[in-house]
């Protein structure tokens, strides 16, 4: 069973399509005994840190998401809610603690004099061999929509460039994720959310 | 490296995709859906639906297509047309569209701007500016209600201005469409487009005037806008997506292949 983790943000469609068409049904749900019968997991995300964390606490989404033993994809600001916490709230010198299951803290890119958000297709350099990028050649385009992200560490897979290098792809454990969009990344996206849906 | 977009637009009306010559005498050219899937597969970056219709008539009109466009289609697009509310762009974001566009309503409210940017992200806020160039006063002027001729009005907005405000207020992308050269096919409009890359600091669009391919390497190369918006090229086959594509990178325009 593939699910959607119901995290209460508005672009769960997109992501839900893009899995409908390699073949796959999706379950799109919230609910504790769902998701620990699931063999993938995904945990999409659009808005900003501080509301897509007060929606997981408010559905008491937090300690299930951490106690998972299965292969989960956190999608753009899904996949920032992995890190230990994020810069990206409305006053600027506070940290919002976030699911702390990869390493690092998410950041505002410091892109200046480029344009900020980093909105775009970007070329993607993944480490040799990892199974999440497999038949994915390196310089490949994904599509990126964000203006906070990960700097590149020990978990980094893959490593995308706007200003500095920052993780394009993360991985501790079984939590996964992905600063750009799989889904509207075009054939290379599907080759990606195909591979790990036969991790 | 980030690369330039190339962004077939669709203006929908009634549910149709339609095209008119500087926003007059509207002429059907096809159904959304399969139109949406062949951009994306002749290479488009992006898509951007207008909902022409919606803003000068005063009501919102059923988006269910977007929810259809957005099973078939595996690249980003953008919904644009009626987007009063938080309630409006929430409702299309889960159809499943990327991000949504706001025109007129954010010249009519401009505070809208700001309450999408913090309940949404600023990344999926697009503001579209209708700018038209006045010969006779040498004004840049931002129009609202253009979708509809009869209910076009002129703001008090100079559109440089109306750039400027706009960032500050939220705004996480820019289609700037200049309407003195929309559906006329004689190129972008590259000085005033240069004059907006100056004071934006957010992706700009540029939107009005391509009929050839060159057009399209003069606006990157000189005008350095994030992406390129055209419509009647793509829809009557004058240019096809993937051979624009091939010819861009031999002009040093970096392109996603």
């Amino acid at each position: 069973m593939i699910v959607i983790i119901d995290t209460g943000c508005a672009n769960l469609s997109s992501v839900r399509f893009a899995i409908e068409r390699l073949g796959y049904q999706v379950t799109v749900s919230k609910d504790p005994a769902i998701l620990q019968q699931a063999d993938k997991l995904f945990l999409p995300g659009v808005g900003t840190a501080k509301e897509a964390m007060a929606n997981l606490i408010e559905r008491d989404l937090v300690n299930q998401v951490s106690k998972l033993t299965q292969p989960v994809l956190g999608i753009c600001l899904g996949m920032q809610m992995l890190a230990e916490g994020s810069e990206e709230s409305f006053c600027e010198q506070k940290i919002i603690k976030t699911l702390g299951l990869v390493d690092g803290f998410v950041k505002k890119m410091d892109v200046a004099p480029l344009r900020s958000p980093h909105m775009g297709w970007n070329q993607v350099t993944p480490e040799v061999g990892n199974p999440l990028f497999k038949d994915i050649p390196a310089g490949s385009y994904f599509y990126f929509v964000h203006s906070y992200a990960l700097p590149v560490n020990d978990n980094t897979i893959a490593s995308c460039e706007y200003g500095t290098p920052f993780t394009a792809a993360v991985n501790k454990d079984n939590f996964y994720g992905v600063q750009f969009h799989p889904e509207r990344s075009g054939k290379t996206g599907t080759q990606l959310i195909k591979n790990f849906l036969e991790l | 490296m980030l690369a330039k977009r190339i962004i077939p637009c669709l203006d929908v009306k009634d549910g149709q995709v339609v095209k008119g010559v500087q926003f007059r005498n509207h002429e059907v050219v096809g159904d959304i859906v399969p139109l949406a899937k062949r951009y994306a597969e002749e290479g488009a970056d992006e898509l951007v639906f207008y909902d022409i219709t919606a803003s000068s008539d005063d009501r919102v009109v059923d988006k269910s297509w977007v929810s259809r466009v957005a099973e078939v289609i595996d690249i980003p697009f953008c919904v644009a047309g009626g987007i009063k509310t938080e309630e409006d762009a929430r409702r299309i974001l889960e159809f499943g569209a990327d991000k949504v566009s706001i025109n007129s309503p954010a010249l009519a409210d401009p505070s809208l701007i700001n309450r999408l940017s913090a309940k949404f992200g600023t990344q999926c806020i697009v503001i579209g500016i209708d700018s038209y160039f006045d010969e006779a006063t040498g004004q840049h002027q931002v129009k609202q209600f253009t979708g509809n001729e009869k209910a076009t009005v002129t703001t008090k907005w100079n559109t440089f201005d109306w750039i400027k405000e706009v960032q500050s207020r939220g705004a996480g992308e820019i289609v700037l469409n200049v309407m003195n050269q929309d559906g006329v096919r004689c190129g972008y409009d590259i000085e005033q487009l240069s004059t907006a890359r100056a004071i934006a600091t957010v992706p700009l669009i540029a939107s009005g005037g391509a009929g050839e391919m060159v057009h399209f390497a003069e606006v990157f190369n000189t005008a350095d806008v994030d992406g390129a918006l055209a419509a009647s090229v793509f829809h009557k086959q004058i240019i096809n997506i993937g051979e624009l594509k091939s010819y861009l990178k031999t002009q040093q325009v970096e392109i996603r292949l």
